[in-house]
């Protein structure tokens, strides 16, 4: 039972994700691991490092370095035949990609899984994160996206060998023309260990400021509700929940956000919740473990000069 | 330009739904229904695609029991031309649903496929990215613009780290984020014309297409209930309570 974990990287660096993958799988046989684009050398090596990891393959030329969707399931399809379990990060890519390599292949992907229960029974959330569904399947492959956070990642190991992987060329009839990065200094969102969550009621950008000020004082990413990136204080790629990144921190401090139900679906994994919150009965209020009612423009401020005099810093 | 659009009907967004005590599925009886938020969005673009384009026809597709007739009527009172239901009791897989899209496809030939990205009710994720697949065709998902070009689409699509556009040629499939538009409401007279509309009801045999499930649903189950806290009285102690956690993070 051979296992391929399609790597997820961003400029040039493999994504802490991917070790929370293959540490997920390892069990259910050796993994070979996939890494496709260009300047991927150092990617390369991170991933052969991880334990459970039997081979690392890297997949360069044509249009992979764009990562469009049907070049990648190209080579996906193509290497489909030698592996049982086929699975990607349940992010943009593996979302983008395991579904149209499912279909090519006639199979059906179970996607979102944040557990597995053996060789061929998965778990998933439905509705939200209202319900839970285990869902278990007799086809021949495993076409899988995996939520990161729900698992620990793999340890480090011997260093596997690395090779090239032989492929037709590929290209996309589609074409990247322009990308805008949001610019950032604070840990991976998806798999950040503190999150700092800001809502609409924060305001604007700037006060959004605010937020990240406390996010670095505490080593933490910043997130933010829908409200708030759809009124233009937060960008897209920070939205967390049902429409946005799945996070389980060990420490989520929300920060003027309701908890409507499509929030919370991106942070039921969250081991402890602090709220700050104006409205004691926000749903948010409710079910965090540690709540201080007030106005957030005067606590965040007193409690990032608290924190630093109990000489909190990470 | 011909655009197909395919809408779901799913428990409404805002009903915090229920899962039956004895582990077999969601309650669904008696619970308010409504067009998926993303197939809205979907709806939306068609519309405004041709409002910009002058010249286009939208079809919208569901595949559903009878009652899904209503949010084909919704999406007919937004703008869409002519509706087809693909009627079905059963609760079908994402492939099959894919596969009787492709069936669509084949006799409508759109030049443009319109879908939500996910629906809210089983969050596949899945059906655009199916159906790009079994016909060919590029696809460009979680889309957050859209604009007509002379080669295609140019279609700006949200990830992990930002934002990337990419340009298609058509024919491609598109699905639709909840930052691509703001769907309209139908004024009154549109919801009353929309009656008058096309509406075809076809039951899914027609289709040839085979629907067996590939996956079996061992369980559905509640997730795991949150506790309530306790309500602090200073930032002083907000600021303990924090430096004792991280001070817990950093002992691990
Ligand atoms: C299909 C669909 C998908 C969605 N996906 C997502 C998703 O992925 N993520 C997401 O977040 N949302 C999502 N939403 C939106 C969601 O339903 C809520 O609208 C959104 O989460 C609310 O954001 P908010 O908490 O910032 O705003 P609000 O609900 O307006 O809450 C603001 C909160 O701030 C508090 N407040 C106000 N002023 C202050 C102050 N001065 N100090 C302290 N507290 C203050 C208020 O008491 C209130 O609790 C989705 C919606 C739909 C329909
Ligand atoms: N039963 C259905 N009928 C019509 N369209 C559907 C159906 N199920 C899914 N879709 C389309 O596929 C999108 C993604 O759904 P899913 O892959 O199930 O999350 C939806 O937003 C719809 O546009």
């Amino acid at each position: 039972m051979t296992v391929l974990v399609l790597a997820e990287h961003d400029l040039g660096t493999l994504s802490p994700s991917t070790a929370r993958l293959v540490g997920a799988v390892a069990a259910l046989g050796p993994v070979d691991l996939l890494v496709l684009g260009e300047g991927v050398d150092q990617v390369a090596l991170d991933g052969a490092r991880l334990a459970g990891v039997a081979r690392v393959l890297v997949g360069q030329g044509g249009d992979l370095a764009a990562g469009l969707p049907d070049s990648t399931v190209a080579v996906l399809a193509g290497l489909a035949p030698n592996y049982s379990y086929i699975l990607a990060s349940a992010g943009a890519t593996g979302r983008d990609v395991m579904p149209r390599l499912a279909a090519k292949l006639d199979l059906m992907p179970i996607t979102d899984v944040v557990a597995i229960g053996g060789a061929n029974r998965f778990v998933r959330p439905i509705y939200a994160g209202n319900a839970l569904q285990t869902v278990v399947s007799d086809q021949l492959r495993h076409l899988l996206t995996l939520r990161p956070s729900a698992f620990r990642p793999a340890a480090l190991g011997e260093a596997a060998p690395i090779e090239p992987l032989a492929h037709a060329p590929v290209a996309s009839v589609a074409r990247i023309i322009a990308a805008h990065r949001t610019p950032s200094d604070s840990p991976d969102l998806s798999t950040a260990q503190i999150v700092v969550g800001g809502g609409v009621s924060v305001g604007s950008a700037e006060g959004f400021k605010l937020i990240e000020q406390l996010g670095k004082a505490l080593g933490a990413a910043v997130g933010a509700t829908r409200a708030a990136v759809d009124a233009g204080y937060a960008p897209n790629d920070w939205q967390v929940g049902q429409t946005g990144k799945i996070i389980a921190p060990d420490l989520y401090i929300a920060v003027g956000i309701s908890g409507a139900l499509q929030h919370l679906a991106g942070i039921q994994g969250a081991k402890r919740i602090v709220a700050i919150n104006s409205d004691p009965e926000a749903p948010l209020v409710k079910l965090a473990d540690a709540v201080l009612i007030g106005d957030l423009f005067a606590i965040v401020p007193q409690l990032i000069a608290e924190l630093d005099r109990l000489g909190v810093r990470r | 330009m011909k655009i197909l659009v395919a809408v779901k009907r799913v428990v409404d967004h805002n009903v915090r739904i229920r899962v039956r005590p004895d582990g077999s599925g969601v309650e669904t009886a008696g619970v308010r229904m409504s067009m998926n938020p993303f197939c809205k969005h979907a709806v939306e673009a068609a519309v405004q695609l041709a409002e910009a384009g002058g010249d286009a026809e939208i079809v919208v597709v569901s595949v559903g029991p009878k009652p899904a007739t209503d949010v084909i009527l919704t999406a007919l009172a937004m703008g869409a031309q002519r509706g087809v239901l693909i009627q079905t009791e059963a609760e079908l897989e994402t492939l099959a649903i894919a596969k009787l899209l492709a069936k669509v496809v084949a006799e409508e030939q759109p030049d443009l496929v319109l879908l939500g990205k996910q629906a809210v009710d089983d969050d596949s994720n899945h059906v655009g990215q199916m159906l790009a697949a079994l016909l060919d065709w590029p696809q460009a998902t979680f889309a957050s613009a859209i604009t007509r070009t002379a080669e295609g689409l140019e279609v700006t699509r949200e990830v992990d780290w930002g934002r990337v556009t990419v340009a298609l040629p058509l024919p491609a499939v598109v699905t639709a984020d909840l930052r691509l538009n703001t769907p309209r409401n139908a004024a009154l007279p549109m919801v009353m014309k929309a009656r008058s509309k096309p509406l075809a009801v076809r039951p899914v045999e027609d289709f040839g297409v085979d629907l067996t499930p590939r996956l079996r649903i061992e369980a559905i189950s509640p997730p795991s209930e949150r506790a309530a806290g306790r309500t602090l009285g200073s930032v002083g102690e907000l600021a303990r309570v924090i430096a004792d956690d991280v001070a817990d993070l950093e002992a691990l």
